[in-house]
Order: C-alpha cells, then sequence, then structure tokens
C-alpha cells in the first residue's frame, strides 16, 4: 500500500496512473493493449495484476482498483454487493479439447460423447460412441484419462457452463464453476499443468484455452455445435459463437452452446469491470476513453495474439454502454462520438 | 559507626554512576530483545486470529467435526471436507521422511567419518545447490521427467514385485502420492543431509578414538559414540525437514493429481492441505469458500505444531534417557 502511494504521488506529477486487477487468461493482451495505448498517451500509465478473476472481482467491489477484470460475469450475489459495478466484454475466448492417443488426429466429439467422458461414463477410447462418430480413426481399447484444472478458473467456469447446457445429467450432479467436483479424472495446475498431463500420458484428454493450445501447436478436437457441424476452434469460429447471441443490457451471458451455424460451441467472452460513476475526474475520464479504445481500435491486436474480437452487433451494444458511463454524474464524450 | 563510615557504606552499596549507564544500555536492549522476542509470537497470534475470522462462516451451518471427518468436497453444492486434503499432507510428508532420513544420515556418517577431508567441499556444494532451487523448478522436473519415469518404470516395478500390499496397487498413472512423495524426498534432503553433517561435526573426537581405543570397529565407534551423540540433533534435522515437506506447495501440487479422494494405494492421485489452498484460494469468491480454505491452513497450522511439539517431546525424552545411561 505504502509504495502504491508513494509510487502514485511521484507519478502524479506529470502522468496519470490507472490500476486495475483481475482475469490472468486475457492479461498478455491486455498488457499489449495498456503498451499500445500508453504511445497514444504518454501521460497515461497501467498497473494491471493478474490476480484471477475471483481476485479482481474482490477488488472493484471493495474499491481499491479503477477497474477489474473477471472472465465469467458476476453473479447476481455478487453484484449485489457492488450494484453500480458495469460489465464491458473486451474480447473472447474458447475452450479447446485436446488428447494424446497414439496416432490419432482429427478427433471429433459430440455434446454426449465428451461429457461422457468427463462423467466417467465413456472411459474407452473404443467406445461405440467414438467410434460412430469418427468412422476409419484408429481407436485403441485402452482406458481414457481424464484431465482437468484442478485450480479455479475461468476456463473451467467456462467448459463446465457447456457441458452443464448439454448435459442434464452433468448440470445435476456436478454443476458449473470455477472449481467443481470432477466425477473423474486427475488435476492439472493452469493451462500448462493440463497440457502436461495430456502430453506425458498416452490415452489422455484435457481441456485448455484456445490462445494456449495456438501457441503450442496442440492439435485440438472438432466439436458438434448446436446446428449440427463439426466445427474447429478458431478466432472466427469463437468469435462466430457471440454474433447470432441474444446479448442482455448488462452482458452478463453465456454464449456456450450457440446456435449459430459456423460457431465453436463452448466460448466465452471476458469482460473489464468498472464503476458506473467515476469518482476522479481525471482518471475517470481517461478510463472510459481507454474503453472506447479497446472495444474499436484495440480490437484489431486481439488475433494476432490468439484472442478472438468482438462481433460487430456487440461492439455497437458496448458503445451505448460506454456511454452512459459518466464522471462526477456528467456524460464523457467518448472518442468517436 | 562513625558517619563517615555510614556515607562511605552508602556510597559502597550505590553502583557507581558509570556503571548504572551501562545498565540502562543493558535494560533497554534487554527490553529491545524480548520486544522482537515477542513480536513473532505476535504475527503467529495475528495470522491466527485472522484465519479463524476468515473461516468463520463456514461453520455457520457445517459443524466443525463434519468438515474435519468428511471427505467430500463441492464448491458448486458448497459442501466441504478437509480429510482427503489431511490424509494426502500426512502420506506425502510420511513417504519423504521415510526416504530422506536414513538416506541423508548416511551420507551424513559418510562424509563426517570415512570420507578423506578434500571430498567433503565437493559434494556438499551440490548439496546446497540443490536447497536453493525453486519448488516450481522441481515441480516441472517432477512432471516431465520423473512422473513418466515412475509410470513407465518404477510403478509397474513395484506393482510386480510389492503388488500384494494394497499400498501398491492400481493402475500406475504416475501421478499420485507417491510422486509427491518422491518429489518432497529430493527437496528436503538437503536439509536433512547437510544439519546431520553439522551435527556430527559437532562429535568431540575424543569420544570416537576413546570408543576406537577400547577396541570398537569403525561401525561400533559410529554406532556408539557418534550417533547417540548426535541423536537430538539428526532428530531436529528430520523434523526441519518435516516442516518444510508439510508446507511445500507448488511441487506437490504438479505432481500429486489434484484429486480430493482418499486411496490406500500410492499409485492413486489425491491432494495436499497447501495444493488446494493455493489452487482454489485466488478464484474462491463466496465467503463459505473462502472461509474453508482458511480453515484448511488453520489445519495445516495444527498439524505443523501437533507433530512439532510431539517432536520435541521425543527429544526431550532421548535426552534424559541419554542423561540416565551415558554412553
Amino acid at each position: 500500500m505504502l509504495c502504491l502511494a508513494l509510487g502514485g504521488a511521484a507519478l502524479a506529477a506529470d502522468s496519470l496512473l490507472i490500476t486495475g486487477a483481475g482475469a490472468t487468461f486475457p492479461f498478455p493482451l491486455y498488457s499489449k493493449w495498456f503498451n499500445e495505448y500508453n504511445k497514444l498517451h504518454p501521460d497515461l500509465k497501467f498497473n494491471y495484476q493478474s490476480i484471477g478473476s475471483g481476485g479482481g472481482i474482490k477488488q472493484i467491489t471493495e474499491g481499491t482498483v479503477e477497474f477489474g477484470a473477471s472472465d465469467p460475469p458476476m453473479t447476481d450475489e455478487e453484484l449485489a454487493k457492488a450494484p453500480d459495478v458495469v460489465h464491458i466484454p473486451t474480447v473472447l475466448g474458447s475452450v479447446v479439447i485436446i488428447q494424446n492417443v497414439p496416432g490419432l488426429t482429427k478427433l471429433k466429439l459430440s455434446p454426449s460423447t465428451l461429457s461422457g467422458i468427463y462423467l466417467g461414463k465413456i472411459t474407452k477410447w473404443n467406445d461405440p460412441a467414438l467410434v460412430a462418430e469418427n468412422p476409419g480413426a484408429k481407436l485403441p481399447a485402452d482406458a481414457i484419462l481424464v484431465a482437468h484444472r484442478s485450480d479455479g478458473s475461468g476456463t473451467t467456469a467456462i467448459f463446465t457452463d457447456y457441458l452443464a447446457k448439454v448435459s442434464p445429467e452433468w448440470q445435476k450432479t456436478v454443476g458449473a464453476g470455477k472449481s467443481v467436483k470432477w466425477p473423474v479424472g486427475i488435476g492439472g495446475k493452469g493451462n500448462e499443468g493440463v497440457t502436461g498431463v495430456v502430453k506425458q500420458t498416452p490415452d489422455a484428454i484435457g481441456y485448455v484455452e484456445l490462445a494456449y493450445a495456438n501457441q503450442n501447436k496442440l492439435e485440438p478436437a472438432a466439436l458438434k455445435n448446436k446446428s449440427g457441424a463439426y466445427v474447429m476452434p478458431t478466432i472466427a469460429s469463437t468469435t462466430e459463437a457471440a454474433s447470432d447471441a441474444v446479448i442482455p443490457d448488462d452482458f452478463r451471458v453465456s454464449v456456450t452452446n450457440s446456435a449459430s451455424k459456423g460457431a465453436y460451441p463452448i466460448a466465452g467472452f471476458t469482460y473489464l469491470l468498472v464503476r458506473k460513476d467515476q469518482k476522479d475526474p481525471a482518471k475517470g475520464n481517461a478510463l472510459i476513453q481507454f474503453l472506447w479504445w479497446a472495444t474499436h481500435d484495440g480490437q484489431k491486436l486481439a488475433a494476432p495474439l490468439d484472442y478472438a474480437p468482438l462481433p460487430n452487433p456487440v461492439v455497437k451494444k458496448v458503445e451505448v454502454k460506454v456511454k452512459t458511463l459518466t464522471v462526477q454524474g456528467k456524460p464523457v464524450n467518448v472518442a468517436g462520438s | 559507626m562513625l558517619p563517615e563510615a555510614k556515607v562511605a557504606i552508602r556510597h559502597a552499596r550505590q553502583p557507581p554512576r558509570l556503571l548504572r549507564k551501562v545498565n540502562v544500555g543493558d535494560g533497554s536492549y534487554n527490553a529491545l530483545l524480548w520486544f522482537f522476542a515477542g513480536f513473532t509470537l505476535v504475527i503467529a497470534g495475528v495470522i491466527i486470529l485472522a484465519l479463524w475470522g476468515t473461516a468463520r462462516p463456514a461453520f455457520r451451518e457445517a459443524s466443525v467435526f463434519s468438515f474435519i471427518a468428511g471427505s467430500n468436497w463441492d464448491p458448486v453444492q458448497e459442501s466441504f471436507g478437509a480429510l482427503s486434503f489431511i490424509y494426502g499432507t500426512l502420506v506425502t510428508s510420511a513417504i519423504a521422511l521415510i526416504l530422506t532420513v536414513p538416506i541423508g544420515v548416511a551420507f551424513a556418517i559418510f562424509l563426517v567419518e570415512m570420507a578423506p577431508s578434500g571430498v567433503r567441499p565437493i559434494v556438499s556444494f551440490p548439496l546446497e545447490l540443490l536447497a536453493a532451487i525453486p519448488s516450481v523448478v522441481f515441480g516441472l522436473w517432477g512432471l516431465f521427467v520423473m512422473v513418466p519415469w515412475l509410470r513407465t518404470s518404477l510403478e509397474p516395478f513395484l506393482g510386480q514385485t510389492l503388488g500384494f500390499l494394497p499400498l501398491f496397487r492400481g493402475p500406475p498413472l504416475g501421478m499420485g502420492y507417491l510422486a509427491g512423495g518422491l518429489i518432497l524426498a529430493v527437496m528436503i534432503l538437503p536439509t536433512v543431509a547437510s544439519i546431520s553433517i553439522e551435527v556430527l561435526r559437532t562429535v568431540p573426537s575424543s569420544l570416537r578414538e576413546a570408543a576406537l581405543a577400547l577396541g570398537a570397529t569403525r561401525w561400533e565407534a559410529i554406532r556408539l559414540a557418534s550417533l547417540p551423540y548426535g541423536r537430538t540433533g539428526i532428530l531436529g534435522a528430520a523434523l526441519l525437514g518435516l516442516g518444510r515437506a508439510l508446507g511445500e506447495t507448488m511441487a506437490v501440487t504438479m505432481v500429486i493429481g489434484n484429486s480430493p479422494e482418499i486411496h490406500a494405494s500410492l499409485f492413486a492421485a489425491g491432494y495436499s492441505l497447501p495444493a488446494v489452498i493455493a489452487n482454489e484460494f485466488a478464484e474462491a469468491t463466496s465467503a463459505v469458500h473462502t472461509g474453508v480454505l482458511a480453515a484448511l491452513a488453520l489445519i495445516l497450522f495444527g498439524i505443523t505444531f501437533l507433530l512439532n511439539s510431539v517432536a520435541r517431546l521425543l527429544v526431550r525424552a532421548v535426552t534424559k534417557s541419554q542423561a540416565k545411561s551415558p554412553a
């Protein structure tokens, strides 16, 4: 605290420091954004601590940061403690299925097969359900080793939210959340932990973030979406997941199991959390300008870093939302409006 | 008595000025030391209070007993039990100690009693280096090198030779209690070995020489003179190692498999107290979830305290019996 206060005082003379905390998943993109935005506005600096979505929600609720960041939206219970927090979606991410069956490529999975594997109902790679979906594939008679995240994470939240939507049994026995009681499998810490388990263990299956899979050249499985097509997880198919969705005004929505034709079914927004009315005039104004920039010019920086940009209808909705943000009760004239 | 004499005596009784000044310094230094010594206690107390404060919301509905004795862990339904974590922590630490203490002590005996004096710095340098490696590096090494080896070599071998014991049954996963215990053994070996070396070096050579002079063989001299002399110290070394093993987080969580279950087989995946706290605390938002994690921290505190007390008593008992029957 003392350090922050001193740092703030030293910087206040010539520049503005905006602090934020939260999700680790969008951190690489956010630091790129802060860096690029700082080039455009040299007097403005960001300090972002990637301590996890839960920490981001806690800190914006307690008012110790100017903005928070979270992968899953805040729950009603959490929002009740800070009713003036506004969700601004920034990009989308998706969760991909990776496997390590010797010789097996281009795996295809339907929702019922995937949930069956994670429920522990489908235990062998040559299960009839898998064979029927992957004609001609070399599926061994070996046991499936299921890997999942052991640390609480937005990735797990999106993945279990999807399983709960497509499988009533999953909804009933496990449910959705950042940490759940897994029916089977072993836990790896972080994306690297799950990848470690899958890569080291023959016949393992696991789930990781799209960005992580792309950067580590892991071949993902194609998933059957709601309209019946097998879709590979890509930036485009992830953005597609939110393009047809009905987005409520507070943006708190799950876009998993999207009905769009080309949509990859396990995708979700990640959000910045800000107070509706900003108390500090200089910082508040700068933060709102930044939100506008991030959801417009900033979107171009997303794909190169393996994040899926927002679809246009969502950007239009975000514009409306950003314009409702105020500084000391007064609306802000944002760039481009 | 002459009044002058009385005055002289009074003067003599009072300490001279210079001495009194020194006493003030002594006193304040003494107070300062008491303050710092007390401060560590205060910190420990504040930690316990803060943990208790955080843990309390978790026990509005569930009882403490059902929490400690239960092994269900379901963050979605908010139904929590700590037993599988306590079990995992104790099992992995026990494996580590059982492997490390004989190796560490044997290593120390070799270096102090038998090896030529030039060997010691050559061997103790890499040992100290081992202690300086960050635990996440141990974890990564464990995940990418040790776990595959366990799965393909050691666990199938143990299963074939010792499979009649329930400890070594089940499919070899690589990750699990055994992996956690082994990685801890590697991590606490430097602590146990280097303290044992220092302890054995304090054994007076007159003791050793006396034993040899009485016709003891080298082994008898070690067994009857050196080891009994160093018993308390070696116990202390094991205790310090145990302390590190109980609290180790990162390396264990990377290889233990992180599944909150209780299995008799060492091949099965388990979970440990520090690992689940590290894994779930950052993303725990509800008061109950945060509360049970704080309660797990209190349990870990309690286990450490309990084992330390038992070891203290053991040391005292050993020292007493030593005093009664000198070697």
